[in-house]
């Protein structure tokens, strides 16, 4: 029977926002799946399998299979020690805001999916690594943590089970690159956020030279549900081969600006149409970035793909965060572009050369155009950049992400590109 | 490459070619003289992968006609490999990675002092970008200023982050870092301020752009391809660092630093680097001077001649000069008439530890193996202001065990910041047991600090915990520590000197080498202890006897300020009683009052010599610049009536002294040619030479000849790179900068092609195991005096670098340091010692123990007295 309507991430929260406190969580059902996986019986190893079989997929952007990436941890007496867990609360993606959902909300489902997948991965320290800006949230889930601390779901010997856990709070000095994976694991080292390459990698030499894991928010949220109904539930919830719900979202000129959990799977169109209520009056659809800024431009012609990690990268482009950023007729594409190309400039760590001086100067060439300065050969001069942020040809993926809207919006809106350029102005001021 | 390395077949561009397997494919590509441009990887810093510049197209397979981008620094040069540098689209990344770096970069290169000698410039050639497409504004910075030796100008980096990973990563340093982000980084201190870090002056040539360049240079600027170069030996400690010597009309304007695989590998220290412009001193002697006024050189050799005839006349010799000059004033006055230029204890302590060195039966280490050593003892040494660049090594050493975890996790040695991940803080065990805190504390696992006797106590108690046959010394809770950190290393070392002026010191750590049949490596005060050590000498107080007793009329001392030998008032008493006192130097001292006759002595840029360091290397420097007027060679004003060159001095030394004749071979000899041509010391590209005096004469002068040696005083000679002891200077076609030191190397980072330059002269002896048992008692302070021991200083305590302008300037000024106590910082007290007194200012020191006092050495007027010594020290009310 395939369950219909079931939205496990949100079902707790409530209208008026506030945040659901331990004892309702409980209630709920909350802090089950965590008793379940300390009973005696349940190894760390089949925690990590039943995620692999429920096929949970990362979803801070990249998609890559959880439970393949907790099984790289090295287990057992000899591993190094201590192996940390971390969750990546850096929500800073442009046009992102699920994170902020979950954690405000309903902060003990993170908290609860933090400590089972510390369990999983035999973690001896967990830290959720949050947005400073994100104060609501740092203030939620503070008293979420004292809160389960009380209840002895943190500390030594869990539950009086063998299995122990600190979990700490780490607030974000700020900064976009904070949230790759190991940009952010040298920042709470307490060095420049500059990433590592890899190999190494994290599960390898992560935090302080030792494994690590690093999953998103929404990732580890997914994790009771999925031990609390099983692989094959979770599987179940989503309507192609991707697997569970997700969380998707609707910026820009739509009539409900929101977030719904939905199917994996559902199309663009649906969220669009049926639960951002589509454009508002007096302006019509020309495109929108599916996944935050670092994603590719999808236009009218591909609304009905579905929403997951494969169908999106057919069109050319990605699902990303899932929350979709909603391109209306009456706002300049190209200044929608320079308000990217910006924000990826300013974020550049400045380690490798062609982001760090690429952006700036793919941001400069915008800002003229904006400005009515544009020269013919702009756009060759965009193009040819834009190519230079190819991954590997970077260090990180900052550098592709901000490739992704440059180069897609050169491809769906070189029309209003050449007007700029030609009219010596932009035509939407 | 060497037979143990592991070798990978890796196809580039359809040639196949062997690469070292446990490297990546720039080492390899570079090592096969395939020219790919590179920033941010370093042969001594490894990869990062940064800058991007190394791009090449990968392919998986013959098939893969499509091949992807990857970093060349950063993939190993695992077995077959395949990749291609003249694929176009890398071709294409490659220059707009340089339009990139070019973007803000300020093109100035007409006024900036890299030009002629820039990576950046190299590599921007290679890549073949040339048209500037940017539009819009550079950033640009507020410069700093970083002291008198490294200048600042911000608006030319690349943000390649070597400055950052090499002063911090490699040389320890905290206040050089990176700030900001995207393309507005900064690198530079907190504040203005002097650079703290004893080896700065590496940035110039660690940085590719102009950012970090050479401030004395700046002072007397001139372009690389104008200068006279030679190759030569720092003469500023005892370790031989190789230098090349670029000089121009007569000037020297700057020391580069000349790779030497085994010796100082690509850095040197600051004082090694910028002590050199005490050559251009207005300090200098410039002419003879009889009876203080100037003669000519025909009036100054007679009247040497005149006083060698009374048969009366004794020499002093010089740790700082060369074995040649050393040898011809032995020759001159006689081998029972020749006295040598230390210090009584000082010289019997180098002779001590030259035959120790003979007798233990494991090898004096070369800095390259100190590196590779992973737990080290330091007895008695404050290295990083003795013996500079052993401190810069020992950075390396302590990161040798950690490193072992990178190696179980497969983590490639080059791969850098992948190592240091894995690696953290971790450090290798390092011990350091010194009179005082040092600079190197910082680093160590323990610290000891303690008078000298009680140091080699603490010696003599590791060697008892290493082996109970070897003499005890009592309870020393850290000797266990030590001696099962060295006994559970793979390459242990201990390192001691005589800088505490204790035979003791030099015995205890003796023991502790051979309880273990570990290396031991000796510092030496001087670029030239060593070699007139085994040249041999009376002892000085005997030449001071010969003239008080009116054995000797004339004392013709050599390259010796005796100011520093001795106290003052000793050495009034001699050189009052020294009926005809002949000098030879480079630089005005005290001295030159009593002297009847001064001959101008050229420094280390003037001559052709020969120097053995520490590790018992005997290596050959060379003229740069035939000196102004008068001034010649030491060796040449003594010993002009017996030889015509140097080849001649070396055959004569050889014959009469078969210890030193092995320094022969340090260098080919003046006959020595390439396919005919000597070896030019200028570049092809040398301007102005004839116009440089035209002012004078329009007739250009013939090039001076230059006997001594088979370099010659032209551009004009073998095109080809020399052998490493006569290499005047780096280049390559395409490759300006420092960084054509990798087209001299075999395998890059590796030995020289055609070896390493230098003999060494002591090997170990078969198996020596006889303890010293002389353990001085333990140390009991006194009421109502102080221990004064003595105090180094990188900028200071050297006699020679302190008349270079940007040395003096961060030279320690005169002070006594004591443990706080009654007297207060800065306060003036009377320091009596040795029947001399000193006013000096007070400086708290909390490290020095109880009862014990700290002296800065070499610093006048605090010179020549014998510490460690008992004083008083007394407050001025």
């Amino acid at each position: 029977m395939t369950p219909v309507g079931e939205k496990p991430l949100t079902k707790n929260m409530r209208p008026d926002g506030s945040a659901v406190g331990i004892r309702a969580y409980e209630q709920a059902g909350g802090y089950q799946a965590l008793r379940k996986v300390l009973r005696g019986g349940t190894t760390p190893k089949a925690v990590i399998d039943e995620v692999k079989e429920a096929n949970l997929r990362g979803r801070g952007g990249a998609g890559f299979p959880t439970g393949q990436k907790w099984s790289f941890v090295p287990q057992g007496k000899d591993a190094p020690n201590p192996t940390y867990l971390i969750c990546n609360a850096d929500e800073m993606e442009p046009g992102t805001f699920k994170d902020r959902l979950l954690m405000e909300r309903d902060p003990h489902q993170l908290v609860e999916g933090m400590i089972v997948s510390g369990f999983a991965i035999e973690a001896d320290v967990a830290y959720i690594f949050l947005r400073g800006e994100y104060v609501l949230a740092a203030d939620r889930i503070s008293r979420a943590l004292r809160e389960a601390y009380d209840a002895h779901y943190l500390g030594k010997n869990i539950l009086g089970s063998d299995y122990s856990l600190e979990l700490y709070l780490h607030l974000s000095g700020g900064r976009y690159m904070c949230g790759e994976e190991t940009g952010l694991l040298n920042a709470l080292e307490g060095k420049r956020a500059n990433p590592r390459s890899k190999p190494p990698f994290p599960p390898v030499v992560g935090l302080f030279g030792k494994p690590t894991v690093v999953n998103n928010v929404e990732t580890l949220c997914c994790v009771p549900h999925i031990m609390n109904h099983g692989a094959a539930w979770f599987r179940a919830l989503g309507r192609t081969q991707d697997a569970g719900t997700k969380l998707f979202g609707a910026s820009g000129k739509v009539k409900r600006p929101g977030l719904w959990e939905l199917p994996m799977g559902t199309t663009i169109r649906e969220i669009l149409e049926e639960h951002a209520g589509g454009m508002r009056d007096g302006v019509t659809f020309r495109g929108l970035l599916p996944g935050g800024a670092s994603t590719d431009f999808v236009t009218e012609e591909h609304l009905d793909t579905p929403m997951d990690f494969t169908a999106m990268t057919k069109i050319g482009s990605r699902m990303g965060t899932g929350t979709m950023i909603v391109l209306d007729d009456q706002t300049c594409p190209v200044g929608m572009t320079w308000n990217l190309t910006h924000f990826f400039a300013r974020e550049s760590c400045g380690w490798c050369t062609p982001c760090w001086s690429g952006l700036g100067w793919a941001e400069r060439i915008l800002k003229a155009m904006e400005d009515g300065q544009g020269q013919p050969g702009d756009l060759d001069k965009l193009a040819s950049q834009a190519k230079m942020w190819g991954p590997g040809a970077t260090f990180c993926a900052l550098a592709p992400g901000a490739a992704e809207p440059l180069q897609s919006a050169l491809k769906c809106f070189r029309d209003d590109f050449e007007r700029h350029i030609r009219e010596k102005r932009c035509p939407w001021r | 490459m060497p037979l143990e390395v592991a070798v990978a077949t890796v196809h580039v561009d359809g040639k196949t070619y062997r690469m070292n397997a446990d490297e990546n494919l720039l080492h390899g590509c570079l090592s096969a003289g395939l020219n790919l441009p590179y920033f941010c990887w370093h042969p001594a810093l490894g990869s990062v992968g940064a800058c991007r510049q190394c791009a090449v197209k990968q392919f998986k397979d013959e098939d893969d006609q499509h091949g992807k981008i990857v970093m060349a620094c950063m993939t190993p040069a695992a077995e077959g490999t395949r990749i291609a540098i003249r694929d176009p689209e890398a071709v294409a990344f490659r220059a707009a990675i340089i339009e990139g770096l070019m973007l803000n970069h300020p093109h100035d290169c007409p006024v900036c002092d890299e030009g002629g000698e820039c990576h950046l410039q190299d590599m921007t050639v290679m890549t073949g970008h040339d048209y500037r497409r940017y539009e819009f504004d550079k950033r640009t910075f507020r410069n700093q200023d970083l002291g008198p030796l490294v200048n600042h100008e911000m608006n030319r980096c690349i943000q390649c982050y070597r400055c950052v990973r090499y002063y911090r990563d490699y040389a320890g340093g905290r206040d050089l870092n990176a700030f900001a982000l995207r393309n507005t980084v900064f690198f530079g201190r907190h504040e203005d301020g002097v650079l703290e870090n004893a080896f700065s002056g590496n940035l110039v040539e660690v940085c590719p752009t102009g950012v970090f360049t050479d401030k004395t240079l700046k002072r007397h600027y001139t372009r690389k391809w104008d200068q006279q170069f030679a190759p030569s030996i720092c003469v500023h400690c005892g370790l031989g660092c190789n230098i090349d010597v670029g000089e121009h009309c007569g000037t020297v304007r700057r020391i580069v630093n000349r790779y030497h695989h085994d010796v100082n590998g690509y850095f040197l220290c600051d004082r090694g680097r910028f002590g050199y412009e005490f050559v251009n001193s207005h300090l200098r002697i410039r002419e003879p001077l009889l009876k203080g006024k100037g003669v000519s050189a025909e009036t100054a050799r007679r009247h040497l001649h005149e006083r060698l005839g009374s048969g009366k006349a004794i020499g002093i010799g010089s740790p700082r000069a060369s074995l040649e000059s050393n040898f011809a004033l032995r020759t001159l006055v006689g081998a029972d008439r020749f006295y040598s230029g230390m210090a009584d204890n000082e010289a019997t302590l180098v002779a001590r530890m030259i035959d120790i060195l003979r007798r233990v039966s494991l090898r004096t280490p070369t800095l390259h193996e100190v590196e590779e050593s992973d737990a080290i003892f330091i007895l008695g040494e404050d290295v990083t202001n003795v013996a500079p660049r052993l401190a810069l090594a020992l950075h390396q050493s302590v990161r040798q065990q950690p490193i072992e975890i990178a190696k179980t996790l497969h983590i490639p040695l080059w791969m850098d910041h992948g190592v240091r991940d894995a690696v953290q803080d971790r450090k290798g065990p390092l011990y350091i047991a010194t009179p005082y805190a040092t600079v190197l504390d910082e680093i160590a696992t323990a610290t000891f600090h303690a008078v000298p006797d009680d140091l080699a106590r603490l010696g003599f108690a590791v060697a008892h915990a290493l082996d109970s046959q070897a003499p005890s010394s009592g309870n020393f809770p850290l000797a266990p520590e030590i001696a099962h950190a060295l006994k559970h290393a793979r390459k242990p070392l201990i390192i001691s000197g005589p800088s505490c002026n204790s035979e003791a010191i030099i015995q205890a750590a003796a023991n502790a080498a051979m309880s273990l049949g570990a290396p031991l490596s000796y510092t030496a005060p001087e670029c030239n202890s060593v070699g007139a050590t085994l040249m041999g000498a009376n002892p000085l107080s005997a030449a001071f006897r010969a003239v008080m007793n009116a054995e000797a009329d004339t004392l013709i001392i050599l390259e010796n300020d005796l100011y520093r030998r001795a106290p003052r008032a000793d050495i009034d008493a001699l050189l009052n009683a020294t009926p005809h006192l002949i000098v030879l130097d480079h630089l005005v001292n005290p001295m030159l009052h009593n002297a009847e006759l001064v001959l101008p002595s050229g420094t280390f840029a003037e001559s052709d010599g020969t120097f053995i360091s520490s590790e018992g290397r005997a290596q050959r420097f060379f003229q740069v610049f035939v000196p102004h007027g008068d001034i010649q060679e030491s060796w040449r004003w003594l010993g002009q009536s017996f030889w015509q060159t140097l080849d001649d001095v070396l055959a004569a030394m050889a014959a009469a002294l078969p210890q030193l004749a092995p320094a022969r071979d340090a260098a080919p000899s003046a006959q020595f040619r390439i396919a005919g041509a000597k070896v030019p010391r200028s570049s092809h590209r040398s301007s102005g030479r004839t116009a440089v005096s035209a002012n004078i004469t329009v007739s250009e002068p013939k090039p001076p000849d230059d006997p001594d040696s088979p370099l010659s005083f032209s551009m004009e000679g073998a095109p080809t790179h020399p052998p490493g002891a006569l290499i005047p200077f780096v280049w390559s076609p395409g490759w300006n900068s420092i960084q054509a030191t990798n087209t001299y190397q075999q395998e890059i980072g590796g030995p020289l092609r055609g070896g390493d330059p230098g003999v060494r002269m002591f090997e170990p002896a078969a198996n020596g195991r006889s303890y010293f048992n002389g353990i001085p008692s333990a140390f009991e302070p006194r009421n109502d005096e102080w221990l004064l021991v003595p105090m180094y200083y990188i900028f200071g305590s050297d006699e020679l670098s302190l008349s270079a302008p940007g040395i003096a300037e961060l030279a320690t000024r005169p002070h006594v340091a004591v443990n706080a106590g009654v007297l207060a910082e800065g306060e003036d007290v009377e320091v009596y010692c040795a029947g001399a007194t000193f006013r000096l200012p007070v400086r708290i020191r909390p490290d020095l123990p109880r009862g014990v006092a700290g002296l800065p050495v070499g610093v006048r007027p605090i010179t020549g007295l014998d510490l460690p010594a008992w004083g008083r020290i007394v407050r001025i009310t």
